[in-house]
């Protein structure tokens, strides 16, 4: 929105309310209702103390950063291609899965035991790796090919790669649910400022964010950062300008599935399980964190990520208690897609706004 | 998956109209055949093996619960050899995916050959709810080895269950039985009297929560929370920061792994639970279960292990014939519920020249008339098809000494008989 326009825009809505939004209106002011009503009722009834509630944020904001991480590389391909890459989420679990064969492996021998850092390292690099190569690879193989055609395509394509990739890793894992060995370092709680937190919830909050900032940085500050932005903007441009754009193309590719890859890493110590379908959940909830923020905005990815997280972990303790619904934990996914759509109701491209050059066609 | 879903709703639809094509030229062909009852016949040419199915959760994370009991079918079949001068043939054996939707396409398949007299399965309360219907309506005899929900038979007072079918028997225990001595030992043994439930709105985990949550109450303990979670869910720390709010001395969650594996790992990790005990039913109890690290110390309710010579005699079997001891808590139950088909087919079939007339309302009848001396003791079905002759449940803890399934099994803590549970046996 330019400054010419808002004038105009602020008549033409003063003048004209149309039907749509007032019911729009009325949507927005009835969700806002129900949510602080039950949200009151819920925490007037005392049933959970100040430390549980916290608690509560506190695993929103772990598994949230890990989604934030998955969406990460949604979010950065809508960018450049304007397409959801819906095999990101089987990306993720490539990388897990790698982590759980390095980790089960180093179990065994006594570097596990005696110095859990480098072992940890050791596995992140491993599910970075695969990660990284399984993206790349899918780019080449199944959108490079369908560059130029419309967009519905590679879509599609996604879903076959994401099938392909599931099966690939059942017949080569097998199809039973794996578990991940516990770094016994990791067990227990650390006192930080007077907040009692589990280790291994610190880990991944901290990792998460480290990875995040540097990608921001990596995107904002370096040449290939600024040259995926020029691609982002206007491919054909950014090409004649002299950029190589198939090659920037590989790199978002590659930094995303790096991205997925540390997630999957860091899921492997928050939820130590998985098999090869364990991809699907967490892809489509990064997905929902990639749209809630905004899509093809990076911040609004991470933001977008960490909200999930927390309306899925406290939304149902929050808002549904005090209706006394119940069995209301098993509502936690319909919370969180429920939180989508309020998003949007309230804000129609996303907590931070969709950063698109070129109108969405 | 979903084309693939379709094309085999569309190949089971085909293979169905086929099938009435085939039952249609069978009746025009005019065999004289007096007195069948209202569900037709099978007929089993001189020579021809007589066709049974299974349909048991034999991939994914309840497949020990399945494998196991498709293993002592096909023990059954070995051992039985034949029946009146006809070999037995194991037509089918389908997965039931441990859900409704494995349930009914397995049972939709099965049941397109008109020639499949029975089906043994399933091994999941929730796929024998959709099962059991497509069974009983195709005239066949549903027999399961190990659901035991409430739902598919009756309340154990007389009350049929809302899936309750006239096709479907078992040989499993009701979970009347099992919720009751569930809460007897937690109330009596234990020592607790709040608790908190947990299912996954399976048919087999609700039932089992809400008949031991009842019985629990009725001793008079107090539940102080009964919630629920999805099958697939990872991230199990909100329900449990609810359940220690809510003040439990107890988690009771009779579902499957892997959320099994969530709950008793991350119970461990959230304030409030540290001294909480846990436990689960016979569905977490299987070998891949057990060997967690976080469910050390954890108790179990499951069905008794039979002590007869014969189940001996059927273990030494199952070892010479798959290379390890039995995995999961069933096989006893589905090599009953086999044998126990097998002896019904045996007294009712009727021999014409060579060829067995299998009448389906007889075959219907007779299991509910017959008394059959099995591995799990003495089977006869109630009019709602529930065969068994619970001999006890017992309660088991998987301590640190106890490295694996066969370990935990045979050292029950208490063993509960149905008398001393105030129900009929």
């Amino acid at each position: 929105m330019t400054e010419a326009t808002a004038p105009a825009r602020r008549t033409r809505r003063a003048s004209r309310i149309t039907p749509v939004a007032t019911f729009l209106w009325f949507l927005r002011i009835v969700a806002l209702v129900v949510i602080l009503y039950g949200s009151f009722q819920s925490i007037s009834s005392g049933r959970l103390n100040a430390a549980q509630w916290r608690d509560l944020i506190v695993f929103g904001v772990s598994t949230g950063s890990v989604y934030a991480l998955i969406a990460l590389g949604y979010t950065m391909v809508y960018g450049v291609l304007r397409f959801i890459n819906f095999a990101h989420g089987e990306v993720f679990m490539t990388g897990a899965m790698s982590a759980f064969l390095v980790a089960n492996g180093l179990a065994t021998t006594s570097l596990w035991a005696s110095n859990p850092v480098l072992s940890l390292l050791i596995v992140l690099l491993a599910s970075m790796v695969t990660s990284t190569a399984v993206a790349v690879i899918v780019e080449r193989v199944a959108y490079r090919p369908l560059r130029g055609a419309p967009r519905l395509i590679p879509l599609i394509t996604s879903i076959g790669a994401s099938f392909t990739l599931q099966y690939i890793v059942r017949g080569l894992v097998g199809p039973s649910t794996r578990a991940f060995p516990r770094v016994e370092q990791l067990r227990g709680t650390w006192n930080i400022f007077g907040l009692v937190v589990l280790k291994s919830q610190i880990v991944v909050i901290v990792a998460a964010l480290l990875m995040m900032a540097g990608l921001y940085l990596f995107v904002e500050r370096t040449r290939t950062g600024r040259s995926m932005r020029a691609v982002s903007e206007d491919p054909e441009t950014a090409a004649l300008m002299g950029i190589n754009v198939d090659r920037t193309i590989v790199t978002v590719f590659a930094v995303g599935g790096a991205m997925a890859g540390v997630a999957g890493a860091l899921w492997g110590l928050v939820f130590p399980s998985l098999n090869f379908f364990s991809g699907f959940l967490p892809g489509i909830k990064a997905f929902t964190a990639a749209v809630l923020g905004g899509i093809g905005n990076i911040v609004g990815a991470m933001l977008g990520g960490v909200s999930v997280g927390l309306f899925e972990s406290v939304g149902p303790s929050l808002v549904l208690a005090g209706y006394e619904i119940p069995a209301f934990s098993q509502l936690k996914d319909v919370v969180a897609y429920l939180a989508l759509v309020l998003v949007l109701i309230f804000r129609p491209s996303g907590i931070l706004g969709e950063r698109l050059a070129t109108e969405r066609t | 998956m979903k084309t693939q879903k379709g094309l085999l709703a569309l190949i089971a639809t085909l293979a169905l109209i086929v099938a009435a094509c085939g039952d249609g030229g069978g009746d025009g062909g005019g065999t004289t055949t007096p007195e069948t009852g209202e569900l037709g016949t099978i007929e089993v040419a001189e020579g021809e093996p007589i066709k049974i199915a299974s349909l048991q959760a034999i991939s994914g994370d309840a497949a020990s619960l399945g494998t196991d009991q498709v293993r002592a079918i096909e023990l059954a079949i070995t051992d039985k050899a034949e029946i009146a001068g006809h070999p037995i043939e194991l037509a089918f054996n389908e997965d039931d995916l441990c859900s409704s939707e494995g349930g009914q396409t397995g049972a939709t398949r099965i049941v397109a050959d008109p020639d499949v007299v029975a089906v043994i399965g399933t091994s999941c309360s929730g796929a024998g709810v959709p099962a059991s219907n497509v069974v009983s309506e195709a005239g066949r005899v549903l027999i399961s080895g190990s659901n035991t929900s409430p739902y598919l038979t009756s309340d154990l007072a007389g009350k049929e269950g809302p899936d309750h079918h006239d096709g479907y028997f078992r040989t499993a225990h009701n979970d009347g039985i099992q919720g009751a001595a569930a809460a007897k030992f937690v109330f009596e043994e234990l020592g607790l009297t709040q608790i908190a439930t947990i299912n996954d709105g399976d048919p087999y985990t609700e039932g089992l929560t809400s008949a031991m949550a009842a019985a629990f109450v009725n001793l008079g303990g107090e539940v102080v929370i009964d919630t629920a979670v999805t099958a697939d869910q990872t991230d199990m720390r909100p329900v449990l920061t609810e359940v220690a709010a809510a003040g439990a001395e107890l988690i009771y969650f009779p579902i499957f792994q892997p959320a099994g594996d969530f709950i008793a790992e991350q119970a461990q990790e959230v304030s409030g639970l540290e001294e909480t005990v846990l436990m689960g039913a016979d569905g977490l109890l299987s070998d891949t279960y057990v060997v967690l690290p976080q469910t050390k110390g954890m108790y179990f309710s499951g069905p008794n292990t039979p002590t007869t010579g014969a189940y001996d005699a059927f273990v030494a079997a199952y070892e010479e014939a798959y290379g390890e001891p039995p995995i999961q808590s069933f096989h006893a139950h589905a090599y009953d519920a086999a044998m126990m088909l097998f002896t019904a087919i045996e007294n009712i079939g009727q021999d014409q020249d060579g060829t067995l007339v299998i009448d389906l309302q007889a075959l219907r009848d007779e299991l509910h008339d017959i008394t059959y001396d099995g591995l799990t003791g003495s089977l006869s079905c109630d009019e709602f098809g529930d065969c068994a002759s619970v001999e006890g449940i017992d309660i088991f803890q998987n301590t640190d000494d106890t490295a694996d399934i066969v370990a935990v099994r045979s050292n029950p803590l208490i063993t509960y008989t149905p008398e001393e549970l105030g129900i009929g046996g």
